[in-house]
């Protein structure tokens, strides 16, 4: 089954912390964003292998725009 | 021949019917859902499982109304008097028939005489149809019991916890309560049924996903804690009402402290990095008493983080900033949990903590059409004029009008403390630095050189808004280690005791809700 994790609030990417096919756990960092000057990291969560990742470095996102896709 | 001794067997046979509840299978029903009937219920909550009840004969006339599907007692919770009234699903699903209303608008009328704390035990399908006439439209029917929940709040604390549906009219039950207790996968609150959203709107949806206990406790913002079971439920009330006293004349109760639990100080928590974030669950656990806190809220919002706790045995509510979620930055929700908490605690005296770490609002397209500057301006509102003990603790950047929201030096705190990990300014040195200078920077041809003109020009910044700069000042009371705060908080909290102030004298402030 396919799971999305998604932005917790608008903001610019600033790290990918975690490749296609990774196998990543709950709770993991995966993403860390940027927003209000602040380093705001995105928490996975869900457990699952990463199948795509949706934005690159420096991508604007909004609040709840995928960041990557798991399965 | 008829003795005064039969009567009184028919009477004790009859009690002992009502006090049965409805039909076997509806107990059977109440098993397979994990639910207990409302006298187990009562026997959990009640002190020794004592309580005295009135109306118990209502509608004992009617076949299968035992108690016309509701318990109305008084009775103690930690030693201290209560009224609760609790719904009993077993008796046509727990529905209000007109001496329901009558007997729930009784209780209330009889927690406002004696001034003690309120209970709803909800558990109830709605209005029953059929009496519409006797229990909808009337004066004392369902829509005063609503009238009074408003007139009594503030007045003595009102605690709902939900253990079934609160449908249609009867959700407004909970949200008028100081705080809402949920049991997960069980309760549900809701103005129209699935299927009725079906019927009328032509939506599909469950009843979990469209006023679940648990949508309810992390989206809507309209559950406040989320309980695993009914026992726990019940155990989370009594745990919350030791922290109040019995209503607004009296102060709550100091109890002996104890040390905060053993772990990391705030040194070794706190980052020197301001936008690197931490966890502030933690620096809460290094100042209050161990095992004390309650929090309220904890799966909506956490963005912001707001909950009773202890200090020396000193109850307090706690507002605190939570870097590690959404970078600690105030949202609509944010704002909204924060304000309603502030209300709370101010009503019974318990004291503000605020521990601030906070970039500010935030901003953009979303949160504007959202009315963040409406729901921003309740949290200000409800801060600004909570009138008990109001401490602000800086713990690291307060920001724009996120150092406002935390009971900045402009809203007449008692004491505004920073760490020396502080930093307070209208925003950030890099934002400001770009603010500022941005049309500067941009004719800066050589990246080195650029570079080297914007750090300059932070640390310029960053020494104008030194925290020993804004000392001097008089900006802020204070600047104390961080290993010093709990016991500046203690010996503060303990000075404020006799706390008197009136907040403008007028018939009440034009709300910004």
């Amino acid at each position: 089954m396919m799971k999305e994790i998604t932005a917790s609030m608008a903001g610019t990417v600033l790290q990918v912390l975690v490749s296609e096919g990774d196998e990543i756990n709950e709770g993991q960092v995966v993403v860390m964003l940027e927003s209000m000057k602040m380093e705001i990291p995105i928490e996975s969560t869900e457990t699952g292998t990463v199948t795509s990742i949706k934005v690159n470095i420096g991508d604007f996102v909004n609040e709840e725009d995928v960041l990557l896709e798991l399965e | 021949m008829l003795r005064t001794k039969d009567l009184d067997q028919r009477l004790i046979e009859k009690g002992k019917e009502i006090e049965a509840g409805g039909h076997e299978k509806y107990h059977q029903k109440l098993k397979e859902q994990n639910k207990l009937f409302v006298r187990d219920r009562l026997a959990l909550l009640f002190d020794q499982g004592i309580y005295q009840e009135d109306g118990k004969f209502a509608n004992n006339t009617a076949e299968n109304l035992p108690a016309d599907g509701v318990v109305t007692a008084i009775g103690k919770v930690n030693g201290q008097q209560v009224c609760v009234m609790a719904n009993d699903s077993t008796v046509k699903a727990g529905s209000w028939g007109a001496r329901t209303v009558e007997k729930i608008i009784r209780i209330q009328e009889t927690a406002e005489k004696l001034r003690v704390p309120l209970l709803y035990l909800v558990d109830s399908a709605g209005a029953r149809i059929t009496d519409q006439l006797e229990m909808f439209p009337n004066r004392r029917g369902a829509g005063r019991i609503f009238h009074n929940q408003v007139k009594l709040s503030g007045m003595i604390p009102q605690v709902c916890i939900l253990f079934g549906p609160s449908a249609a009219g009867g959700a407004y039950i909970p949200a008028f309560c100081d705080i809402v207790i949920m049991v997960d996968k069980n309760a549900s609150m809701y103005l129209g049924s699935p299927r009725m959203a079906e019927k009328v709107i032509g939506e599909k949806v469950t009843l979990e996903e469209m006023g679940g206990a648990r949508m309810h406790c992390t989206v809507s913002g309209c559950g406040d804690v989320l309980a695993a079971n009914e026992e726990e439920a019940i155990q989370s009330a009594r745990n919350y009402l030791r922290f109040f006293p019995s209503n607004y004349l009296n102060k709550p109760a100091i109890t002996k402290g104890c040390l905060p639990k053993e772990g990391k100080s705030l040194q070794e928590i706190i980052p020197i990095n301001q936008n690197a974030p931490f966890n502030m669950y933690e620096g809460i656990d290094a100042i209050i008493d161990e095992g004390s806190f309650y929090e309220i809220k904890k799966l909506f919002a956490p963005e912001i983080i707001t909950g009773l706790a202890r200090i020396d045995g000193r109850p307090v509510g706690i507002i605190a900033n939570q870097p590690k979620v959404k970078g600690g930055v105030l949202f609509v929700d944010s704002a909204d949990k924060a304000a309603k908490f502030i209300t709370l605690c101010d009503a019974f005296h318990i004291p503000l903590v605020f521990l601030a770490d906070v970039p500010g609002f935030m901003i953009g397209t979303k949160v504007e059409r959202a009315g963040i500057i409406r729901h921003g301006a309740k949290l200000i509102a409800a801060m600004s004029s909570a009138t008990v003990p109001k401490i602000s603790v800086i713990v690291r950047k307060a920001y724009g009008a996120g150092l406002y929201a935390m009971a900045g030096p402009a809203f007449e705190p008692d004491y505004c403390v920073a760490l020396p990990t502080a930093q307070i300014a209208v925003m950030g040195p890099e934002a400001a630095v770009n603010a500022v200078y941005s049309n500067k920077i941009n004719e800066i041809e050589d990246p080195k050189e650029r570079m080297a003109f914007v750090q300059q020009k932070q640390q310029e910044y960053k020494e104008s808004i030194d925290i020993y700069k804004l000392a001097s000042e008089l900006i802020i009371d204070d600047i104390v280690p961080a290993s010093d705060l709990r016991t500046v908080l203690i010996n503060r909290l303990e000075a404020y005791e006799t706390k008197e102030l009136e907040f403008g004298k007028k018939k009440h402030p034009v709300y910004p809700v």
